[in-house]
């Protein structure tokens, strides 16, 4: 835009622009990541996606043995092939297709409490993927790497929900080439592979819209949170859940009445969020978590405490200027820091939130609407074309060891 | 540093733990002196002592198993090496190594996983080569690598200190600073979804000089002071206007409008709704005449307003309805008692517009008074309910645009001012104003927030009210006040005093009879009391 105004002589036109520039600077902001303002491109006619048909125990009938799959945060993975089956981007044509899409629910297995049991999902994964190699060719031509799969579990592809035992599984052999398409984002970790798309989890978007409040009822609260501090049934002493953070959290602010902490469960607890001005998202058991998805959406500050966190769309979102990052060494210093913040910033930052193009963006909605989750990943995906030169092989040429992971793994699903 | 730790209750658990954190307090808690204070604790140390640490560790050890012990020495010989510059991130490193393995066995282990991480916490993130070198170490050495698996990361799995400040309470200038943001977040807040250009509010109240008048007047007067909009309080006062009234709105600090009506007010009810009514046209017809621009509200001086009643009439076009509560049940002596039927059936007493389902005006909601009827007061200051009659005009506002003789806009439905009560006839409420009364918006939500309250209380006819609040003689004594003798109250005070006292009650008596000095004559005078 600013280029433009360079080029063009006139001084009008530069006055113009910059009119418009201040203009829609109050209203609200554009946002723009590092990819560039794009969070509202339009996918269709940039990408074709193929949908693999794959037999029903891989995916309709793990939902139908538990229709709970639909409305935890993992379901992202179930809408995603939902969607796929009706966008405009499908293609029914396989040697056209830029990527390729395995429709296979790792993450449906759930406890009767309703958490998700990774055991067997690197089997189901890998049935998945022999079953595409052997019933397509497009799987050997590339080893997987213009395939994509959708892994919202805690640790990824790495398949476990505890951090040490995921770290030492690593990314699941076979997938080591392919794009995934996960919600746990960290730095330098194992489980975030070079190349992986981080998405928000699941928030159900309809539950959210109902508890809408008008939008000028006065932010009262200074910082809300609502979750546990403390998991007593699994870290009894403290120190090993989100490392010791929400511990933190709790020792050094439950005195503090600019803190409306607890591990409540109010029914206004979506009321509460939009008078709140920051909302703590700390890590829990793994860095990620839907508070983040409410934050956004009710127009709360996100102060994210988890250290190195990768956050969805993090080329497409530059969630710098719209959260709050806090190391969590420098939690007791968190009243300190969260009051020190310039006025300006603190202005803009709700000025973005505001934006309904970044609301839209952390949401899965049914019917999917333009400009939402569904498409950052189509988008995503796009801006990863055209694929380079490694990633067709030469006939024969073989990089994937078929036989890699624990032996576990290795037996048929 | 501000790091403390948490589970000082479970060090506190084991006596194991007491000797633990004394074996290993100087370089334990504080992180910056540790390595002095490590060193500190071997230098003076004598064989003997170390035979006794031993001896003890070997007792620990047999209740507790081995670990712990070989643990313990092996913190205090790698504390010294702990502060030296590069090797440090090394121990260090293979420290945050051993916590993850010793994790598994349970209490003895979290007690060293706690002062283990205080070193670990205490160290600032190593840079990156050493890291490296360390984590290569530590994976070579077979320890499970708590770190994130690549050698770049220094976010590190496994048990963590909780970090408390030393003083973990709020700040008073953090505090004020916080209220301030929210200040200001609600008012950007305000400026994006709340009223874009604001009205002028033009308040009209009917008064008259009674006793209770300063009463209602100074609560109305705050709650205009606290309108967020400008605003021009119109006051009408029955009986021409009174110092008193004027000097109270020129101490108010609001731009005020001081209208006299030649009028009295009258003492039955009924007749002083109708001289209210008459001052409120009276009113509007001055707002016509100085083409006042603006919202018009009626707050009558006894009426409790909200706040949001003033951001919500901002969004009238021309004319308005509110949803008033009427509060008739006070001031009462003898309540009409009602049965639980008649109390079950008891319409709200809420007077308000009534809206059919896709939110227009469908009709009116009225105070019912029939349960009341015969039981109301009649005379003002009398001790019954005083109800409202017919509609009230405080929950109506108006456009005063749809006042004036010609504005853009003005729709014909809305009588000209100059005809209203051209024959003579009451204007009852604010719908004679109209010809199509179908027209009025109804405001907050439909009418389903009660913005305002009526009510009416007049002191009671035989109060003595000091005229104009100001006491005169000053108040007497009523109660006299324990350690204090007053003249001629000997009789009242208790026996003890009397005792005290007597001898100074001479003298006492005197002063306060306002005699001369000389102690002879004050005797005299006194005695000859």
């Amino acid at each position: 835009m600013g280029t433009w105004g360079a080029r063009a002589p006139p001084l009008a036109v530069a006055a113009l622009l910059l009119l418009a520039v201040v203009v829609a600077a109050q209203d609200t902001e554009r946002i723009e990541g590092s990819a560039g303002d794009v969070l509202e491109d339009d996918p269709v006619g940039r990408l074709k996606v193929y949908v693999y048909e794959l037999p029903t125990k891989y995916n309709k009938k793990m939902v139908a043995k538990d229709s709970r799959c639909l409305s935890h945060m993992f379901a992202a993975e179930i809408f995603m092939h939902r969607f796929l089956l009706s966008s405009a981007i499908r293609t029914l044509n396989p040697e056209e297709a830029d990527w390729f899409y395995t429709p296979v629910y790792t993450t449906c297995d759930l406890t009767p409490w309703g958490h998700p049991l990774p055991f067997k999902s690197p089997r189901i994964m890998r049935s998945a993927i022999q079953f595409i190699s052997k019933r397509w060719p497009y799987w050997n031509r590339t080893e997987g790497a213009d395939h994509f799969f959708v892994v919202p579990h805690d640790f990824g592809a790495c398949f476990h929900y505890q951090e040490e035992k995921a770290i030492e599984r690593g990314v699941l052999p076979l997938l080591r080439r392919a794009t995934l398409v996960q919600t746990f984002g960290q730095k330098d970790h194992v489980c975030l592979k070079e190349g992986s798309i981080t998405i928000p989890p699941y928030a159900p978007p309809q539950k959210m819209k109902t508890h809408l409040v008008p939008p000028e009822t006065p932010r009262s609260i200074f910082v809300y949170f609502r979750g546990l501090f403390y998991d007593t049934a699994n870290d009894p002493e403290g120190g090993y859940y989100a490392r010791g953070a929400r511990a933190s959290v709790w020792e050094n602010f439950k005195n503090n009445p600019l803190f409306d902490i607890s591990t409540d469960h109010p029914p206004t607890y979506y009321e509460d969020m939009q008078r709140a001005v920051f909302c703590l998202c700390p890590l829990g058991w793994a860095p990620w978590s839907p508070r983040l998805v409410e934050a956004v959406v009710f127009g709360c500050i996100p102060v994210i405490i988890a250290d190195d966190i990768v956050l969805p769309f993090a080329d497409a979102i530059p969630w710098e200027e719209i959260g709050v990052f806090v190391a969590e060494d420098d939690v007791p210093k968190l009243d300190t820091i969260l009051t020190s913040i310039p006025m300006e910033v603190i202005l803009r930052k709700q000025r973005l939130l505001a934006n309904p193009s970044m609301k839209q963006a952390m949401l899965f909605p049914q019917p999917a609407q333009p400009g939402d989750a569904f498409h950052q990943i189509l988008n995503g995906l796009a801006r990863k074309l055209p694929h380079g030169k490694d990633v067709f092989l030469k006939p024969g040429q073989k990089v994937l060891n078929w036989t890699e992971g624990p032996r576990g793994d290795l037996k048929p699903w | 540093m501000m790091k403390s730790l948490l589970p000082q209750s479970q060090l506190r658990r084991s006596s194991v733990a007491t000797a633990a954190r004394s074996a290993a307090g100087g370089d334990g808690s504080a992180a910056d002196g540790g390595g002095g204070a490590g060193a500190g604790a071997k230098a003076p140390a004598s064989s003997t002592f170390w035979f006794l640490l031993h001896a003890l560790c070997c007792l620990i050890s047999l209740f507790l198993g081995f670990r712990f012990s070989r643990l313990l020495f092996f913190l205090l010989f790698s504390t010294t090496a702990l502060y030296h510059s590069t090797t440090s991130s090394s121990s260090a490193a293979v420290l945050r190594a051993t916590t993850t393995t010793t994790t598994t066995t349970t209490t003895t282990t979290t007690t060293t996983n706690t002062f283990t991480l205080s070193f670990a916490a205490a160290n600032p993130p190593p840079s990156n080569p050493a890291n490296r070198t360390a984590l290569e170490a530590a994976a070579a050495g077979a320890d499970k690598g708590g770190t994130s698996g690549n050698p770049q990361s220094h976010v590190v799995v496994g048990r963590h200190g909780i970090r408390i400040r030393p003083w973990p309470h709020p700040d008073p200038v953090e505090v004020m600073r916080a209220h301030q943001i929210m200040e200001r977040v609600q008012e950007e807040q305000r400026r994006w979804y709340g009223v874009k250009e604001p009205r002028q509010v033009l308040v009209v109240t009917p008064t008259y000089s009674r006793a209770f008048q300063a009463l209602h007047l100074t609560g109305l007067l705050h709650s205009l002071r606290n309108v967020p909009y400008p605003l021009t309080w119109i006051v009408v006062e029955a009986g021409g206007s009174t110092n008193a009234t004027a000097s109270l709105l020129a101490r108010s600090g609001l731009t005020f409008v001081h209208i006299p009506f030649p009028d009295r007010m009258p003492h039955e009810w009924a007749d002083r709704h109708a001289t209210e009514n008459r001052m409120r046209i009276h009113a509007l017809r001055a707002i016509r005449e100085r083409k006042m621009d603006g919202v018009v509200v009626f707050a009558d001086d006894s009426n409790v307003h909200s706040m949001e009643l003033f951001d919500e009439v901002q969004k009238v076009q021309w004319m308005g309805a509110v949803s008033v509560g009427i509060l008739a049940h006070t001031g009462t002596a003898e309540q009409p008692r009602l049965s639980e039927e008649e109390k079950q059936n008891m319409p709200l007493p809420v007077q308000g517009p009534a809206c059919n389902s896709s939110g227009h005006l469908a009709g009116w909601h009225t105070f019912n008074s029939l349960p009341f009827s015969g039981k109301t007061a009649t005379v003002v200051g009398e001790a019954a309910p005083v109800l409202p009659k017919g509609l009230e005009w405080a929950g109506f506002v108006l456009n005063s645009r749809m006042l004036w003789k010609d504005a853009e806009g003005k729709p014909d439905w809305v009588k000209d001012l100059d005809a209203v009560g051209e024959n003579g006839e009451e204007i009852e409420n604010p719908l004679n104003l109209l010809n199509d009364p179908s027209s009025v918006e109804p405001l907050g939500n439909c009418g389903k927030k009660v913005l305002l309250w009526w009510l009416r209380v007049e002191a009671r006819a035989d109060s003595k009210f000091p005229q104009g609040w100001v006491i005169e003689p000053p108040l007497d004594v009523v109660v006299p006040a324990k350690r204090t003798p007053w003249p001629e109250t000997t009789t009242e005070l208790p026996s003890e005093l009397l005792e005290d006292k007597q001898e100074q009650d001479d003298r006492r008596l005197s002063r306060a009879n306002k005699s001369s000095r000389p102690r002879s004559t004050t005797k005299r005078q006194g005695k000859e009391n």
